[in-house]
């Protein structure tokens, strides 16, 4: 099944927000943005500005008739910059000209007066200084102050890892109207219609139902626009609503940049404990989670940090905090996979430290403390249905690790000038929305006279392939050909309070719901055809657009039997709703059953390094992937593919650098390099993993929009243990991205001092 | 009057030439398959084919370029073509459209016509090999997909294109299976009809006639000189789009390469990138060239800018010039009343973005001694990503080694100064040194000193100084594998 999208895309015919032919006497909008990270805003001079050609208005944080205020989680966040600024390009006036070069040939005009505050970007540093977004969380499980003693061997050290951008190659933009009434229609970039719906009507003073947000598809998401497309969305709506007039606002790739939020860098303490036979005993790690100048959505990417601080290892001991730190950068916000990289990357980084330090391959200590069911984690979810050592073994045995690890070790015996390195990279990712209400979903089907289908859901399709997965699940229950089945855009009129598309849940929660309206309708129709027929109602089916009557061809199909229905006034609308079963969270207690389920994988990524210019290529990643029972194997793939690039990128080439007064220095496609096609292993194997799938997953097919991203930490690693193939003294610091200047660095540059001998517990025997 | 054809339409913009060919493509001809990404030329999602009758063979030659840095002046008497220009009538997909879908290549969606423009344009003219394949799409930047989907769409199309090499003629063959639609077969005929209007009419050409030397100088303060627009109108698109613009890119007295009698080889200052590595003359003196050029941006860009644009542009880790000061290339420069005077391109840079240049002075022509027998030449790039980047350190290097000396050694580095730098004491006291390792180490010292990098997001001064060292280092090891190795050298 290919994504039924494609074949617009291939012909350059599915539209985006800025195809939208605009309406007569559009204005354009562009932003002005803070040119300080931190300050007090004493006053704005518009003057040339306001004279400058085309110039129509200029609107202020003064212009809001409703509350100044987005901020999802925390209200920490004004849509315009009043009194304060706190990020470099936090958006302070909106500029209305004629033409897009007016509107930002005026915004160069203008001048901010604004007294300058201390500037803080290091996380470490704002704990210190007590700003911190909320109040430290900490999940606990058993003992480690006691477990401690009993453990052989104890690491301690550093990992940090730095943010990352989205670049979706379609910029966040917004087009709104007034409508009929008084309320505006805004056409959003959006993941979160109903967010953008939700402050909209709250900056500008109306209810919610009469603000309309309308989204066709983004090109691309990857967690950017779930709440930061909320932005310009009500800054378009905000000025469409003062002027009365058709306002587009799109942002130019260095606007979108300096801006919009990243991925959270991290700085993390761990201390691990292990047994004299490599079992995990204790785990501590406190992570520093660089939060940016306002909350967005950070206080969820910190729990999930905390959800998969012990990625797919089970230790009996646990305490990891983390800390929401306040600093003068963008809002960071969503990005694939939403905390649980960073959480994943500290424990990799304290098991490759065990391991260099006490001389065995990482893939020994990782490969016995894999979770196995009827354990816990430590947020209280009983390990259920767990394929870590099913995929571990899979993978281990396919690609014929022991024997790839000999491979790399000859040829580094033989060469000098190149060096490989081999790194195993399991995960675990658990599904669903770790604030319980939002795992709910809508569906508005409509069948129409001929047979014809429509369908509006809450899901915002961005190249996930959402929509060719709900078409798939309403014609499977139908009984009808795809072809007779569209997914209309998803709009806050039809469909309300919906969730955003994230968290991989997406296609469950939403496919779920037009499952259930699908299967109503069915239920319908077949009802009616036993009165029509005069047919046992019990044996009724639909295949193939045929109606089978205990399996016989019954005198009407599809077509026939909707028709029929009409005019026999039987509805052809239905409406359902699913919510995910058995969740919930006691934050109080920090336990609960936060996932309807995980998916489990395991990955092994091979790097060769350039010894002489400190240059890398990743040669291969091998992996195998628990999808469950997979209805649509090639988009799933393309998931798996997709995801784990994005990881690669985030741990080698994407460096965000801010300047210590905020600046973003990689402001640019020049500065800031994703992956292209010339950086991606030539061999990339995906295996799909043999498992029953899980009955809260789609069809039994298990969510795979996220998980496979964190394969790609398997590339720092790989990266890692080349470099100390040539240099065995060299401890490169556990920073990510692991750029060629690192490489180059580890490789010649001076050595690092070296972490203390692991410590053993004292006197102590140790516990088998 | 500017005229060219955009897909099947002849059309005669009345827009600045200096404005970019993307805009008028989606915002006045509302053909949105062509998607702004980023701007500058590094994402590939703005890709149109511009084809250009050669005048040798009467055909219509297609290269991609991104519209985003295209001056719209620049299309002038060219066919431009979109995603829409390749659609079927019937609503059906081409052959390239097909492999996409098939293969999963597509996923959001944005990136897609940019890919399936990139691929059309490699099934025209570019070999059948999935190096080439890959190749033609190494400007295109697809944040869904990972790529290895459109590596196997890009595998098929392979396969399919030796049938095309087998047939009698390609472009036939190309039409009958539906890779372009019909009218292609009508553009050379087109273009050589525009091509004559135009001759009668380039004085009027807008803001695009070459400086008359008869004329008196009257050039307006705000004059852009645009080659193939990728540094300015990533730079200064606003400052371009006001001003009066000079266009260069293209003109056939400024695009060639040419041996000369004494043996030096002559280039147009509106020579491509991609005119460099396609040629056989230099291939046959730079037998890495296509390897080190590989290094140089992406195929898109390599097809638009020109080398006179990397050398005035003057940024310190500009890749060509790094290439030419090592073989300490000579300028032609004219100004404005025509009158010429030569300058060594050591010699171009002044300080940080600042020419030993007149105003009114325009490069012309460049011109070097290519390695002669017993040189060798080696170009070294590192960068974040190692392709369609800026260097962190760039360097080249012109050798030759007899009998274990060292006769002659010019060094270049960009990267690690406010101008690309000719390591002038390094390469002197190279001269006459024994080929060992104590001797590139002492050279690397005197580089040292020579340099002055400063931290920025390309690296950090530390890094910079290292990578230098290694790059220098590698010039010889690359060269000379049998006489040293990287071990003694550390």
């Amino acid at each position: 099944m290919h994504n039924l999208d494609a074949a617009g895309h291939v012909r350059g015919e599915s539209q985006y927000l800025d195809d939208i032919p605009t309406q007569r006497g559009t204005l354009h909008a562009a932003v002005y943005g803070s040119p300080l990270a931190h300050g007090v805003l004493d006053g704005l001079n518009l003057a040339a500005a306001r004279r400058a050609p085309g110039v129509v208005r200029i609107l202020t944080a003064e212009d809001i008739p409703g509350e100044n205020q987005i901020g999802g989680i925390v209200p920490d966040e004004p849509l315009l910059a009043e009194g304060h600024v706190h990020f470099q390009g936090q958006p302070v006036a909106l500029v209305l000209a004629e033409t897009e070069a007016q509107a930002r040939a005026a915004v160069k005009l203008i001048e901010a007066d604004i007294t300058p505050l201390p500037v803080i970007t290091d996380p470490r540093v704002a704990a210190a200084q007590n700003e911190l977004i909320v109040p430290p969380r900490t999940f606990r499980l058993g003992d480690p102050a006691a477990a401690w003693a009993e453990c052989a061997h104890i690491i301690e050290g550093t990992a940090e890892n730095g943010g990352q951008e989205h670049l979706y190659i379609e910029t966040q933009g917004a087009y709104a109207y007034p409508t009929d009434g008084g309320g505006v229609r805004v056409h959003s970039s959006t993941q979160g219609p109903t967010a953008v719906q939700r402050h909209t009507a709250r900056v500008l003073g109306l209810g919610m139902h009469k603000v309309e947000v309308d989204v066709v598809r983004l090109g691309g998401g990857f967690g950017g626009k779930e709440d930061q497309a909320t932005t310009w969305g009500a800054l378009a709506a905000l000025a469409a609503h003062v002027l009365r007039k058709p306002v587009k606002l799109v942002l130019p790739r260095h606007d979108d940049l300096r801006m919009t939020g990243k991925r959270h860098p991290y700085s993390s303490d761990f201390r691990l404990g292990l047994s004299a036979d490599l079992k995990l005993l204790a785990y501590e790690v406190t992570f520093y989670q660089n939060a940016g100048a306002a909350a967005d959505l950070s206080p969820a990417v910190l729990e999930r940090t905390l959800f998969h601080a012990c990625n797919t290892y089970f230790v009996p001991n646990v305490r990891a905090t983390a800390y929401s730190c306040r600093t003068n950068l963008p809002p960071n916000t969503a990005f694939r996979g939403f905390g649980g990289p960073q959480g994943m990357f500290v424990i990799e980084s304290a098991i490759a430290q065990a391991a260099e330090q006490l001389g065995v391959p990482a893939y020994e200590i990782q490969r016995r403390n894999l979770l196995q069911d009827g354990q816990v984690f430590p947020y209280g979810q009983r390990v259920d249905d767990c394929n870590a050592t099913q995929s571990w073994q899979t993978a281990e045995e396919k690609f014929g690790l022991e024997g790839w690890q000999r491979e790399v070790d000859a040829f580094n015996a033989e060469n000098h000038t190149r060096k490989r390195g081999l790194a195993v990279m399991p995960i675990c990712f658990g599904i669903s929305f770790t604030k319980t209400a939002m795992n709910q979903a809508r569906a508005l089907v409509h069948i129409y006279t001929d047979g014809s289908v429509g369908i509006s859901t809450g899901a915002v399709e961005m190249g996930q392939g959402v929509n060719t997965k709900m078409i798939q699940v309403a014609a499977r229950t139908l009984g009808i050909s795809a072809k007779r089945v569209r997914i209309e855009a998803t709009n806050t009129t039809r469909v309300a309070n919906t969730s955003p598309s994230a968290a991989s849940a997406t296609a469950d929660l939403n496919g779920k719901a037009v499952e259930l309206a699908c299967r109503e309708l069915r239920a319908r129709l077949m009802r009616h055809a036993a009165d029509e027929l005069k047919l046992e109602y019990e044996g009724l089916e639909i295949r193939d657009e045929q109606v089978l009557a205990a399996g016989k061809p019954a005198e009407t199909d599809w077509e026939k039997l909707v028709s029929s229905a009409y005019w026999k006034r039987v509805s052809l609308t239905e409406n359902a709703h699913y919510a995910t079963p058995d969740l919930w969270f006691d934050q109080t207690q920090e336990k609960g059953h936060p996932f309807a389920y995980h998916v489990y994988g395991t990955a092994l990524v091979q790097a060769t390094v350039d010894v002489l210019r400190g240059t890398y290529d990743l040669d291969a990643v091998r992996l195998v992937h628990d999808f469950g029972q997979s209805f649509t194997p090639g988009i799933d793939r393309g998931q798996i593919e997709g995801g784990l690039v994005q990881g690669l990128g985030w741990m080698t080439m994407e460096e965000l650098l801010y300047n210590e007064d905020g600046r973003l220095l990689s402001n640019a496609l020049s500065t800031y390099k994703v992956p292209d096609i010339y950086s991606v292993p030539p061999v990339l194997d995906v295996e799909f993993l043999e498992t029953p799938g899980h009955p809260n997953a789609i069809l039994r097919a298990k969510a795979v929009g996220e998980p496979p991203l964190m394969y790609g930490l398997g590339a720092y690693f790989a990266i890692r243990n080349a470099v100390r193939a040539f240099r065995p003294a060299a401890r490169p610091a556990f920073s990510a991205p692991i750029t060629p200047e690192k490489v180059l660095l580890a490789l010649h540059g001076p050595l690092l001092p070296q972490p203390p001998a692991p410590a053993a517990a004292a006197a102590t025997v140790t516990a088998q | 009057m500017l005229q060219f054809y955009l897909n099947d339409q002849l059309v005669r913009p009345t827009h600045r030439a200096g404005s970019t060919l993307l805009d008028y493509i989606r915002y006045q001809q509302h053909l949105t398959g062509t998607k702004i990404g980023c701007r500058e030329g590094d994402c590939g999602a703005c890709t149109v084919l511009v084809g250009e009758l050669q005048p040798a063979s009467g055909a219509v030659r297609y290269q991609t370029m991104t519209s985003c840095l295209t001056p719209l002046g620049n299309a002038h008497g060219r066919h431009i073509v979109t995603v829409e220009g390749l659609g079927r009538p019937d609503g059906g997909l081409t052959p390239v459209q097909q492999a996409i879908v098939a293969e999963g290549g597509t996923q959001c969606g944005f990136c897609t016509p940019g890919f399936v423009v990139s691929l059309t344009g490699h099934c025209l003219g570019g070999a059948a090999t999935a190096e080439a394949a890959r190749a033609s799409i190494d400007g295109n930047i697809c944040r869904c997909t990972g790529y290895k989907s459109l590596e196997r769409a890009a595998d098929q199309l392979t396969a399919q294109l030796l049938t095309r090499d087998a047939a009698p003629e390609r472009l036939a063959w190309l039409m009958e299976q539906g890779y372009v639609p019909a009218y292609f077969r009508q553009m050379p005929g087109r273009l050589a009809e525009l091509r004559r209007a135009t001759l009668a009419d380039v004085a009027a050409r807008t803001g695009g006639q070459l400086p008359d030397p008869n004329a008196p100088a009257v050039t307006p303060p705000l004059t852009y000189l645009l080659g193939g627009g990728t540094d300015l109108l990533v730079q200064r698109a606003d400052d371009v789009l006001a001003a009066e613009v000079q266009l260069l890119y293209g003109h056939q007295e400024r695009c060639f390469i040419r041996a000369e009698a004494d043996g030096r080889i002559s280039l147009g200052a509106a020579t491509t990138v991609e005119d460099l590595r396609s040629s056989e003359l230099l291939l046959s003196r730079f037998p890495r060239l296509r390897r080190h050029l590989k290094l140089v941006s992406s195929t898109p860009i390599r097809n638009m800018a020109t080398v006179a644009g990397n050398f005035v542009n003057a940024s310190p880790i500009g890749d060509l010039t790094i290439f030419f000061l090592a073989l300490d290339a000579r300028l032609t420069l004219q100004n404005a009343a025509g009158q010429t005077r030569q300058l060594p391109l050591r010699e171009l840079y002044r300080g940080y973005k600042q020419l030993n240049r007149q105003p009114d002075e325009q490069l012309v022509e460049i011109s070097f001694q290519p390695p002669a027998e017993g040189e060798v030449f080696n170009f070294e790039k590192v960068s974040k990503r190692t392709h369609l980047d800026i260097a962190s350190v760039n360097s080249a290097a012109r050798l030759r080694v007899a009998e274990g000396i060292i006769r002659e050694a010019h060094l270049s580095a960009g990267g690690v100064g406010s101008t690309p730098l000719y390591l002038r004491r390094t390469s002197e006291w190279l001269a006459g040194q024994p080929l060992s390792a104590d001797t590139l180490r002492e050279a690397n010292a005197l580089a040292q000193q020579e340099i002055s990098p400063i931290s920025d997001a390309r690296g950090t001064e530390q890094y910079k100084r290292l990578l230098l060292r290694q790059l220098l280092y590698a010039h010889f090891l690359e060269h000379f594998p049998q006489q040293l190795t990287l071990q003694a050298l550390l």
